[in-house]
């Protein structure tokens, strides 16, 4: 892994975009990683574009200005695609994982996009299907910790029940259901 | 025993507020500081503690809460932020001089106009002379360790003030980072049991008088204790922070110097920027420059003769402000810096910048041309403007 990773999630207000970037971190959290995880607030409201960060380390991060250059970029609604330019900063050899139903050779004609490493995953029908509602941030990070290895599955499994079974305390079949999402979203992705 | 976790700042905050476990809170929610009193209420809520929670209309009313509840002889928290600090003015002061040892996480917002909601310094720069003791944290470890630290600071017998703890609005209040945190019970244990240092308002037996009107008779009196009650807040800070460091090996002093003691070039700055200006010291030095950090923890009581000693012999220092004081001079961290240097056997030349004002962005470019300019200051001795905006339009 490298030193330092820079994560850019491109998402609509109510798609949970901060609630990715910040579920990542903290499960790299809990297998020792430095982590931080914020959103970049504006006068956002419900399917408003957002962006929301992830940084994760061996050492400790100091830094605390935005991510201008992020290795990765997700993207989670796909028609974002069309309102600017997802890829700005994001180095020839980053990775741009999107939430799609099209193949990665698809996007990258689609987007006429040289260079970079293209990932898909249907999210929103995985979650649609597991989670019986079209949020697919969770998918999306069981497709991320495949194309990345900052962490193993069964890690990530484990810290997201955790995390999922404080937040939806008596609703079993929510937390279920997300973590058939990360495990589908993992198996799934597909890269170039 | 300490756990590693994750956590935004204002979840931090909110622990810590939890494990200190407050007699009376009273608060009022602002952006970005909600989620502390919204996460705190949750907790009185489920009953994880004993505090009476006084939800009240405004900030004005939240402060006046605050020190009623204090001068009843418990202990007192509330919380805010920019407007809310603002708005809460004139009961902010006199908090101060009825010394009562009230605690209050700040999150830094800038204050109106324009409208803004993000992180700079400017709310509580303009409290600076109000008599609170004040500790800037540059992370959520910081803010969640200097909560808990300042409320032995403030109830000790020697000091007697209140404090307010800062962190960057946004940049940590609404960031997730690594922290280690205490045990409740070693919270407890370290905050101790709450001793009033007076009778209680409430106590017939034995009245007392707060807040009386005391006019040129008794008015100076009063204020040259306050004053001697900052003084006094030095050297208690130290020893507090040293029995901290003895339970969780964190070791806090009145400032963090990085690579300070062989420097050439230093930056002095407060809160989150000083991690960013850490990375580009680490990337200079390697380059072979000799460039240092001095990160201003308590800028309340100001630490004038400790700063002064250890800047003394750089060749060229820059004070960053992320707040303008509107002097026509310079801005209030760097008219600080630059007074204490006045009896410092050298005086290195001193240059501001203005930065990050309404939550701009400060990122390694911005801190490397800082830097960049310190060498030219270094080489020539002079300053040629001595007061930048950093990163603005012009």
């Amino acid at each position: 892994m490298a030193k330092l990773l820079e994560i850019r999630w491109h998402g609509r207000g109510g798609q949970g975009a901060k609630t990715a970037a910040q579920l990542l971190a903290e499960a790299a959290s809990s297998v020792g990683k430095y982590i931080q995880g914020f959103p970049e607030y504006g006068p956002e409201r419900m399917g408003a574009p957002v962006l929301a960060f992830t940084r994760i380390s061996d050492e400790p991060i100091h830094l605390h200005c935005h991510v201008t250059e992020p290795q990765i970029v997700v993207v989670l609604d796909p028609t974002l695609l069309a309102k600017g330019d997802v890829t700005q900063g994001v180095p020839e050899d980053g990775i741009i994982l999107i939430n799609t139903d099209k193949s990665p050779a698809e996007m990258r004609q689609a987007m006429k996009l040289s260079g970079r490493k293209i990932y898909t995953v249907n999210a929103s029908r995985i979650a649609e299907e597991t989670i019986g509602r079209p949020i697919p941030n969770t998918p999306l990070m069981g497709a991320l910790i495949k194309i990345t290895g900052i962490m193993s599955l069964d890690a990530l499994l484990e810290d997201t029940q955790k995390k999922l079974a404080k937040k939806f305390a008596g609703r079993p079949e929510v937390v279920e259901g997300n973590l058939k999402a990360v495990r589908r979203a993992y198996e799934e992705v597909q890269g170039e | 025993m300490q756990e590693r976790i994750a956590l935004t700042g204002n979840e931090a905050m909110a622990l810590a507020m939890k494990q200190i476990n407050p007699d009376v809170v009273a608060a009022y929610p602002i952006t970005p500081q909600t989620e502390i009193v919204q996460i705190f209420s949750d907790y009185v809520a489920n009953g994880r503690v004993k505090t009476e929670f006084i939800t009240v209309e405004s900030e004005h009313s939240a402060m006046s809460a605050t020190v009623g509840a204090a001068s009843s002889g418990v202990r007192a928290m509330t919380a805010t932020s920019s407007q809310g600090l603002a708005l809460m003015w004139e009961v902010v002061y006199i908090a101060a001089s009825n010394r009562l040892p009230i605690v209050m996480p700040v999150v830094n917002r800038a204050l109106s106009g324009p409208i803004n909601i993000h992180g700079d310094h400017s709310d509580t720069m303009g409290a600076r002379d109000s008599g609170w003791i004040q500790i800037y944290s540059e992370n959520t470890q910081e803010a969640y360790d200097n909560l808990i630290q300042a409320v032995r600071i403030a109830e000790h017998p020697d000091v007697l003030l209140p404090v307010m703890v800062m962190m960057d609005g946004f940049i940590i209040s609404h960031a997730m980072e690594n922290l280690f945190i205490l045990s409740d019970q070693d919270v407890q244990k370290f905050v101790g049991e709450f001793k009033p240092h007076r009778p209680s308002l409430l106590d017939v037996d034995n009245p007392v008088t707060v807040g009386p009107l005391a006019l040129y008779d008794y008015y100076m009196e009063f204020k040259r204790q306050q004053a001697e009650a900052m003084r006094g807040a030095k050297p208690v800070i130290l020893e507090v922070a040293k029995e901290y460091a003895e339970l969780t090996g964190r070791k806090y002093g009145l400032f963090d110097a990085y690579k300070l003691d062989d420097a050439d070039l230093a930056i002095v700055v407060l809160s989150s920027t000083a991690g960013t200006a850490r990375y580009v010291v680490d990337e200079l030095r390697e380059k072979g420059i000799k460039a240092g950090l001095l990160k201003l923890r308590v800028f309340r009581p100001f630490p004038y003769e400790e700063l002064a000693q250890v800047l003394a012999d750089r060749k060229a220092i820059a004070v960053m402000d992320r707040a303008d004081s509107y002097s026509a001079f310079g801005g209030p961290l760097f008219t600080e810096v630059r007074s204490a240097m006045y009896d410092a056997k050298k005086r290195p030349p001193i240059v501001n910048y203005i930065y990050g004002l309404g939550g701009r962005d400060v990122n390694l470019d911005h801190i490397r041309k800082v830097y960049n300019d310190l060498v030219e200051i270094a080489r020539t001795g002079e300053v040629t403007q001595l007061v930048n905006y950093l990163g603005v339009r012009e």
